[in-house]
């Protein structure tokens, strides 16, 4: 029986998350458009909380609504036009945008709740039964080299990092 | 035997081909012809040495109560079919193959010395001699072969051999086509051998390998010829159109000798092969490749005579072109022409004597009189196309026309021409007149009518040969000579004329029946004399006729052609057989079914891709607007492409 | 009434369906980007929900997402880098100005 702060919680995160994200699809000013993806960023990032990954939802702000919005929000200053502050945001091909997007919603939707994999645990059931996850398990994990340890994706995404920072630098100077 | 020299026999001239066919570029003509004659007299004295073991030593390996055996010297599997059905290359010495080995060294020979002179002067000499060789390396293994398959495989190379060589002067049209129509002609006849071959094969294998055929290969010509084969029991039960199955086969295969010897209607080839070289024209097409077809009917004699219909269509085949050889000959103009036709005639005259012989007819005198007359035929035949090459090469013409009164000029031509047109006609004691004497006689045992008719068969040789006698050395001198004095042939070429005119003489005295039988028991040839004396009456009044029409020129043999212009003409043209064809294959093959086919396969199978190619053109044109460059249509093609993954996903799950 | 699996999916689900819309709709060359990372938080979404409801004994989900998220940080730098290359060359960021990799 889970306790009613975590559905009050839930709620008020997932009315968030699907109202933000709608909007930020629909808004007519990229700026806006910007801060709702960083509002539902933020809420799934209170989700990640709330199902015991701290550690996650710690890098999600912290990357995505931090570095990632910033870098957003930069690219919008540096791609506008001058004195253009409010050219609106266009959209075209409305009517089939729509249409595959429902259709897929509930296409997905359907798949869900017809899905017999998925079981009814609870998420208190869910959370008592699993171990909890300390930074000590996760330092093991990503240094580890045996089954179920993340050392080679570790270096291989340092690498990654490595070349889209040089790949970034490199496309985007001035001649 | 040891096998040495059996593998030599064969290994020889190939060696020689390979050798002056790649190396003759660069070696000059007096080494090829040098290294051609030189190995061309070794291979002499190597088929001597093992035709003569054969057949004198009396060692019981060939020879034992009296009966000549057939040995086979090696026989190495060379390619399998099936356990049964077994190709393998292999030397078997018999008196037949014995003879042959004599025969073709000894023309070869011969051909090669004479062609040093002959060719001195041609473009092309180092290619000519190995060319040469390769024909004599194929005509051996074509003799020698120990069962059918390797004897179609020689034929064949045979077939390009002569190909090679009657195409020699490839800048000549005619004589490009002359080749191709060779061989074209002999591969068309070849495939009913082939169908025959492999009918007669299967019926063969099909009997237990334990049975009374053993466990030989089907191929073999010693098992298939064995009275314990039964052959006839294990094709007895399938018939087709009313004939046995092994009557068809023998048949079919004879046709496909009917091709290589120039049988009618198979014989449209050979007067056009004389646009070869005349030594080539002596090897090949007078003396060796020519009997290849009698050499096959002999080879398998004992089969033939289980089904004798077969032999009977051998005879008519043969004396129907007998006949028809002998009076196109008579009004041919150009010598080689002449010497081609008779070449046709006296083929026939040897597949007729094949096909009376039966063994309760004088022993089976015919088949020992047809290999007798094979040999003395080669003899004088090549005599006489080479006597023919020294008057071509003297006056640079093969028509008669052109010639005349050559008898002062050209005297060692002239006797050992006279002796090789005697020899033809069967004048006594040359060696012609004893093989032609026991072929008839085995004829006239057989039915009298086959005797009578080529009876006047030989009148007409007599006539054809000596009416060419006449007018080239008799008749009138061309005034012609006056600026180019003919002259008497090199000594490369007069030395094998001369020897092969002394051989020509005296070959009718070798008691060929202690050799050469069907049965290889000996036999005692005696003359019947009424036969003899018939035939030399014959020959003798053709050869009166002769002279009476064209010892001296004049206008007696034109008032005849006058008399019967048609006649004339439909003989000169060979009673239009080259027409038929040619009428057969245009109109009717090529324009009606050829055409036919032509169509459907431009309209239809043509038709049928470049409508699929025309059809993909066309959907791709339309869908090329799918990659428009915008990322958001490619993605929403993503989508659509991912949704009907899961639906159909779904639906298999459901 | 518990919190089960299905109620955590159904806003992924829905935030993946908007980042569809907005993807095939947006003509600013940002605002697609945008939707993308919505597509992309969703995917990360689900993959930390099925490991705590299906497997809360392992780690592998969060991991997943962990350099998931790494690898999007990366996706994005390198795009916006184009798009300011691009935003240089042709003067806007409109995406159907960049149309000339077709047939």
């Amino acid at each position: 029986m889970d306790s009613v702060a975590n559905i009050i919680l839930y709620f008020v995160v997932a009315i968030c998350m699907t109202v933000f994200s709608v909007m930020a699809v629909t808004s007519r000013r990229i700026l806006r458009a910007a801060t709702y993806l960083l509002f539902v960023l933020i809420s799934t990032s209170v989700i990640y909380f709330q199902l015991g990954y701290e550690f996650l939802g710690a890098v999600q702000i912290a990357v995505y609504a931090g570095g990632i919005m910033v870098l957003f929000v930069f690219a919008i200053l540096l791609t506008r036009k001058p004195g253009d502050m409010s050219a609106p945001l266009e959209s075209h091909r409305r009517a089939l945008g729509i249409s595959i997007s429902v259709a897929g919603c509930v296409l997905l939707l359907l798949a869900l709740f017809y899905m017999p994999l998925l079981n009814g645990v609870s998420l208190i059931e869910a959370i008592n039964s699993g171990n909890r996850i300390t930074m000590h398990d996760i330092g093991v994990a990503f240094t580890g080299t045996s089954r179920f340890q993340y050392l080679l994706p570790f270096e291989a995404v340092s690498v990654l990092l490595l070349a889209c920072i040089i790949g970034g630098v490199v496309v985007a100077r001035k001649r | 035997m040891d096998i040495t020299l059996p593998i030599l026999i064969l290994a020889l001239p190939f060696t020689m081909f390979l050798i002056l066919g790649i190396g003759g570029v660069k070696m000059s003509r007096k080494l090829a012809g040098v290294l051609g004659i030189c190995g061309n007299g070794a291979l002499l004295a190597m088929a001597y040495t093992v035709a003569f073991t054969y057949f004198f030593s009396g060692n019981p390996e060939f020879i034992a109560d009296g009966i000549r055996q057939q040995v086979q010297l090696f026989d190495v599997t060379w390619l399998a079919f099936t356990e049964r059905m077994v190709v393998n290359i292999g030397f078997l010495l018999d008196p037949i193959s014995a003879m042959m080995l004599i025969v073709i060294t000894t023309i070869s020979f011969m051909v090669h010395l004479y062609s040093w002179g002959y060719m001195e002067h041609e473009p092309g000499f180092q290619r000519y001699y190995a060319f040469l060789s390769l024909f004599t390396f194929s005509m051996l293994g074509l003799v020698v072969a120990t069962n059918i398959f390797q004897m179609y495989i020689f034929w064949e190379l045979v077939g390009v051999s002569s190909y090679l060589l009657i195409g020699f002067f490839y800048k000549l049209p005619s004589a490009v086509s002359a080749s191709k129509k060779a061989f074209i002609v002999t591969r068309f006849a070849d495939l009913f051998m082939l169908i025959g071959i492999l009918v007669l094969s299967y019926f063969v294998a099909q009997t237990p390998a334990d049975g009374p055929l053993g466990g030989a290969s089907a191929f073999n010509f010693l098992m298939l010829n064995s009275e314990s084969s039964n052959v006839l029991a294990s094709t007895i039960g399938a018939t087709f159109l009313g004939g046995s199955v092994l009557t068809w086969a023998m048949i079919l295969i004879f046709v496909g000798g009917m091709g290589k010897s120039a049988m009618m209607p198979l014989h449209i080839w050979l007067p056009d092969a004389m646009e070869g070289p005349t030594p080539v024209s002596a090897l090949i097409h007078a003396a060796t490749m020519v009997v290849a077809g009698v050499y096959l009917v002999a080879r398998f004699f004992p089969l033939y005579l289980i089904v004798p219909d077969s032999l009977t269509f051998i005879t008519v085949v043969g004396a129907i072109t007998a006949f028809y050889a002998a009076v196109v000959a008579c009004c041919q103009i150009d010598i080689k022409r002449i010497l081609a036709f008779s070449t046709i005639s006296q083929i026939a005259f040897m597949m007729v004597s094949l096909g009376v012989a039966r063994p309760e007819l004088h022993d089976g005198l015919g088949y020992m009189a047809s290999m007798f007359h094979l040999f003395t035929h080669a003899m004088f035949k090549a005599l006489l196309f080479l006597g023919a090459g020294a008057l071509i090469h003297a006056v640079h013409s093969n028509n008669y026309t052109e010639m005349g009164g050559m008898r002062k000029y050209m005297p060692i031509t002239h006797w050992t021409f006279l002796i090789g047109c005697l020899a033809i006609a069967g004048i006594f004691p040359l060696s012609g007149f004893w093989s032609k004497d026991e072929m008839l006689s085995a004829m006239y045992a057989n039915n009298w009518i086959w005797g009578a008719w080529m009876t006047m068969v030989a009148g007409l040789t007599a006539f054809y040969m000596f009416r060419m006698y006449f007018r080239v050395f008799w008749w009138e001198e061309n005034p012609h000579y006056k600026e180019h004095r003919p002259h008497d042939a090199p000594w490369q070429m007069s030395l094998p004329l001369i020897f092969l005119a002394i051989v020509s003489i005296f070959s009718g005295f070798i008691p060929f029946g202690e050799f050469v039988t069907w049965n290889r028991e000996p036999y005692h040839i005696h003359i019947e004399m009424q036969v003899a004396v018939t035939s030399i009456v014959v020959a003798l009044i053709a050869i009166a006729f002769a002279g009476w029409l064209y010892l001296k020129k004049n206008d007696k043999p034109a008032r005849m052609k006058a008399a019967l212009p048609g006649l004339w003409t439909a003989a000169n043209r060979r009673f239009y057989w080259d027409e038929i064809y040619m009428f057969v294959t245009h109109k009717i093959i090529f324009n009606g079914i050829c055409k036919a086919i032509a169509w459907f396969d431009r309209h239809i199978i043509d038709g049928t891709m470049d409508a699929l190619a025309a059809m993909t053109q066309f959907f791709s044109v339309r869908i090329k607007g799918m990659q428009n460059g915008s990322v958001q249509t490619y993605v929403l093609w993503y989508f659509f492409g991912a949704v009907l993954l899961a639906v159909i996903t779904w639906i298999c799950l459901l | 009434m518990d919190l089960s699996m299905l109620w955590y999916l159904v806003p992924s689900v829905i935030m993946f369906a908007a980042g569809v819309y907005g993807f095939v709709t947006r003509k600013n060359m940002i605002a697609l980007l945008i939707s993308l990372e919505l597509m992309l938080n969703s995917a990360d979404l689900n993959f930390v929900v099925f490991n705590r409801f299906l497997f809360p004994g392992s780690m592998e989900g969060m991991v997943f997402t962990l350099f998931a998220i790494a690898i999007a940080a990366a996706e994005t730098a390198i795009a916006i880098a184009i798009i300011v290359n691009i935003y240089r060359a042709v003067g806007n960021t409109d995406i159907n100005s960049v149309k000339k990799m077709k047939y």
